[in-house]
């Protein structure tokens, strides 16, 4: 099945909410929507339909993992040689909780950084089709993919709702 | 490049989204000849710490001027001076963040690029001070070939993680924050930039998909590096007070460092942000509210501080302990006493002028308070390493120490390696946040007044 791609540039926030609201009502479902900077009524008009990011399942992971590696390297590594030093026991709690912290940071972090990178499909190599660069300063733009046959509704819902321009 | 802007310091409100792109990219690009001489001066001093770095290689580190007791000296001061300079900028970043303190916003690029840099010009002194530094791989957690581990009860060991754990977050902290930036910058350039802005922003294109992702990711991001920015310089503090020297071994240390380092870092920021808000006109962002309240967190910190200085003498007094007594009475009163003295007047005295609010907005003002406070921070670490060490338990182990030429080189030229970077940094890269600043603007809105949104 061939799809195709209608844009609608928008220059306002509450226009482009409208547009989002109106494609929805009109069965619209797959739409991309860029925005300059994060907007909270744009993120939960679209949020309304999908479940929360999964970015706090790769931190916690990543956090366990450390805290878990920070015990066991210390705690096995002075197994290894069961040396009494400072006239504290081999397995000694109290200083192997700094390890496991910095390492429970450390990993919760890069994983947190991983899963921006991986769930929002990045790096992106070839720039999307619909994509202008008026989007990185003061535009916003609502993509909607859909069968060839519509695709003058889609132009005449993003008229209606206000865009600045629209284009295949 | 286009015309500069023609905003006032009086007319914030006005700037539009589009001006906050052409400000800040106006700044990346072909600098001019005063930044170029700026530059040639800060490399010229950098080479002559590497010069003096390579020396002291050849010589040993007796060219430092080290000798027992004296082991620590400027290295290890500066060292925690520049740990110190790199907390505000996660502060900044993370806990400001999350307590959604929307002044942040433009002051916070050049913050983190601070801290990085702060952190990396601090990374150097103990390679520089451990003599032999081609050794450092040392402190890495491998089995030797005798299948001997670090010492994890150590708090030198401890120092490592911390240290590279802090700046290895800063670091993506930085760069996740920099990706929709540097896509603004691709979008306005052409030609072979725009191919390495390209790559730099990591095809980043502001979708939905990318967003949602993005803004969650660095919410964690902020809360864990929350408790790191806290714990970073406590650790480091435990470097001091885990051993049993008079006028170390104390549970004050841990927020005592924590505060005195927020205090200097804010210093340092307003040492570099004044600067560029002049050369850069950006008055319209960078505003007396934005000064009023880096003057007042500066303030609170410093009366936090003399709170501390009070409670360490007291403490040295009420404990009875003879040898906290005498350190405390050898610092005030024999040969370092300029220093003790000096720290008190930088820390203390000088920065109770912020109590007046035309004092916290005057930019000269502002900056001659964060050099004293730089000179303090700095004074205040010297005092507890240098005199620390001289005046312990045994007379027979007291000794004064004299910097020589070598050091004191080293530890001008660490500076010339942070200024080099930092004025790199804001010519290649927006050290103005694009997409911060104008989520706090007031977003585009076609029906309704402006300012609607959360």
């Amino acid at each position: 099945m061939t799809t195709a791609s209608v844009l609608g540039v928008f220059a306002h926030v509450d226009t482009t909410v409208q547009a989002i609201r109106d494609l929805r009502a009109q069965g619209f479902s797959d739409l991309t929507v860029y925005t300059p900077v994060p907007v909270e009524e744009i993120e939960h008009e679209v949020e309304k339909v999908r479940p929360l990011s999964a970015v706090r399942l790769f931190t916690l992971v990543g956090a366990l993992t450390g805290t878990a590696t920070g015990f066991f390297l210390t705690i096995w590594s002075s197994l290894k040689w069961e040396l009494v030093t400072g006239g504290k026991a081999p397995v000694s709690i109290p200083p192997f909780v700094i390890i496991a912290f910095e390492l429970t940071i450390l990993l919760g972090g890069l994983a947190s950084a991983l899963a921006i990178l991986v769930l929002g499909r990045l790096p992106k190599l070839t720039p999307s089709p619909t994509y202008d660069p008026r989007f990185s300063v003061d535009r916003f733009g609502v993509a909607v993919a859909c069968p060839p046959e519509k695709v003058e509704s889609v132009q005449s819902v993003l008229s209606a709702a206000g865009a600045e321009e629209v284009r295949r | 490049m286009s015309a500069p802007p023609a905003h006032s310091a009086t007319a914030p409100a006005q700037v539009t989204w589009a001006d906050v792109n052409r400000d800040v990219i106006r700044t990346v690009g072909m600098p001019g000849d005063r930044y170029f001489a700026w530059m040639c001066l800060v490399a010229l001093t950098l080479a002559c710490g590497v010069a003096a770095w390579a020396w002291q290689i050849y010589v040993g580190i007796g060219a430092a001027g080290k000798r027992t007791p004296q082991m620590w000296a400027m290295y290890i001061t500066t060292f925690v001076f520049w740990i110190g300079i790199g907390h505000a900028g996660t502060l900044i970043s993370a806990v400001l963040y999350l307590f959604r303190a929307r002044w942040r916003t433009s002051i916070y690029r050049g913050a983190e690029a601070m801290t990085v840099f702060a952190v990396m010009t601090a990374g150097l002194f103990p390679l520089i001070h451990a003599g032999r530094m081609w050794f450092a791989y040392w402190l890495m957690p491998y089995p030797n070939q005798r299948y001997l581990w670090p010492n994890f009860k150590s708090p030198l060991v401890w120092d490592v993680f911390a240290i590279s754990t802090y700046l290895t977050i800063s670091v993506v902290f930085f760069i996740v924050g920099l990706v929709p930036d540097i896509a603004a910058l691709r979008d306005n350039s052409t030609g072979i930039k725009r191919k390495i802005y390209a790559v730099l922003s990591l095809g980043w294109e502001g979708s939905d998909q990318q967003w949602r992702h993005y803004r969650r990711g660095y919410g964690l991001l902020a809360a864990l590096a929350t408790p790191l920015v806290l714990s970073v310089h406590s650790v480091v503090s435990f470097d001091f007070a885990m051993a049993l020297v008079p006028g170390w071994h104390s549970t004050l240390f841990a927020p005592f460092f924590v505060d005195g380092a927020i205090f200097s870092g804010f210093a340092m920021v307003l040492v570099l942000i004044l600067p560029m808000r002049y050369f850069f006109n950006w008055y319209p962002y960078i505003t007396d509210r934005h000064l009023d309240a880096m003057a007042k967190l500066t303030l609170v910190t410093s009366l936090v501080l003399t709170y501390f200085y009070v409670c360490e003498v007291f403490v040295a007094w009420y404990s009875g302990d003879h040898f906290e007594r005498a350190s405390v009475f050898a610092k005030a009163t024999k040969e370092y006493a300029w220093a003790y003295w000096g720290m008190y007047f930088c820390n203390c005295l000088v920065p109770l002028v912020l109590l007046s609010r035309r004092a916290r907005v005057n930019s000269v003002v502002l900056y001659v308070v964060s050099i004293f406070v730089l000179i303090g921070m700095w004074l205040e670490r010297f005092n507890i390493i240098v005199p620390g060490l001289g005046h312990d338990f045994y007379p027979y182990t007291w000794g004064t120490y004299y910097p020589t030429i070598t050091d004191s080189t080293i530890i001008v030229g660490s500076f010339a390696w942070f200024f080099i970077l930092f004025l790199g940094f804001i010519r290649v890269m927006p050290s103005l946040s694009i997409v911060e600043v104008k989520e706090v603007l007031p977003h585009p809105l076609k029906h309704g007044a402006h300012g609607a949104h959360h």
